[in-house]
């Protein structure tokens, strides 16, 4: 297959993410779709990669998988302590900080 | 058609079909399994890609890992009955997915027209490259990339510490 069939599938990937990061309410879900769009970069990294006969793009994709689980952990953290002082995790409910 | 062509079309509408069940369930258990179906579909690509390393820690870590996170937490908190209505947001819903068609062309153009006048498209000969091995990975990783790698153990140790301190205050002070 050629690098620009990846690339599309990678870009309809991330678009999917970033829908619904912006349409959905709930934090875990939302959670969800940034796993979505680094999965996405994921995908092109490895495929460039390919392209370019190299093992570099393979070991960013190492560096973006600790960076995600570091992200998960304290995200979904913040979302357990968010639930036990407000008993939602609903964004649009969470909302102290607006000004 | 050979048979990469067939395992690309397969795998890729799994993924695409995966994302989309993500982001419309409405419950929260459901995305977490649709994201499952999502990550091994994807661990089918980089092995199609022959990113053999890739596909085994997306399979542990992502499908495996963050995964059983994201599922502990969702039955911890219980959501199931409590934020099931209105969890997709009404009014911007229209605005988003223009938003997101835009998006997706731009990317679409991008990978199919600005990338041919780059580095990448010049080096298309090396499509026929062996796999990358594990071995490629690790000596890359152990030298050229030392920095990044040890700085990528301080994230997770940051990242344990924490955790433990924002769960273990809100525990401590019971508000």
């Amino acid at each position: 297959m050629e690098l620009q069939y990846y690339l599309i599938l990678s870009a309809l990937l991330f678009t999917t993410g970033v829908i619904g990061v912006l349409v959905r309410r709930n934090a875990i879900i939302i959670f969800m779709c940034i796993e979505l769009m680094l999965n996405a970069a994921n995908l092109a990294f490895v495929a460039i990669s390919r392209s370019l006969g190299e093992a570099t793009g393979q070991v960013f994709v190492f560096f973006v998988m600790a960076v995600a689980a570091a992200e998960v952990a304290i995200g979904l953290a913040i979302i357990v302590s968010v639930f036990k002082h407000r008993e939602t995790i609903n964004v649009d409910e969470v909302n102290s900080l607006k000004g | 058609m050979n048979a990469e062509q067939i395992l690309f079309i397969l795998f890729g509408a799994v993924s695409l079909i995966g994302a989309v069940a993500v982001i419309s369930f409405r419950h929260p258990i459901y995305s977490a399994l649709s994201l499952v179906v999502t990550f091994f579909a994807q661990a089918g690509l980089f092995l199609l890609l022959g990113a053999h390393f890739v596909a085994a820690v997306q399979v542990i870590v992502y499908a495996g890992a963050i995964m059983v996170l994201f599922l502990f937490v969702i039955m911890l908190l219980n959501l199931g009955t409590l934020s099931v209505k209105g969890a997709i947001g009404g009014k911007l819903k229209g605005f988003a997915i223009i938003l997101g068609i835009l998006l997706a062309i731009e990317g679409i153009y991008i990978a199919t027209n600005v990338l041919n006048n780059t580095a990448i498209a010049a080096a298309q000969p090396a499509t026929a490259a062996p796999n990358t091995t594990t071995y490629d990975i690790g000596e890359l990783l152990f030298s050229k990339y030392l920095l990044p790698f040890e700085v990528t153990s301080l994230i997770l140790l940051a990242a344990l510490i924490g955790v433990i301190v924002l769960v273990k205050r809100s525990s401590n002070d019971s508000i």
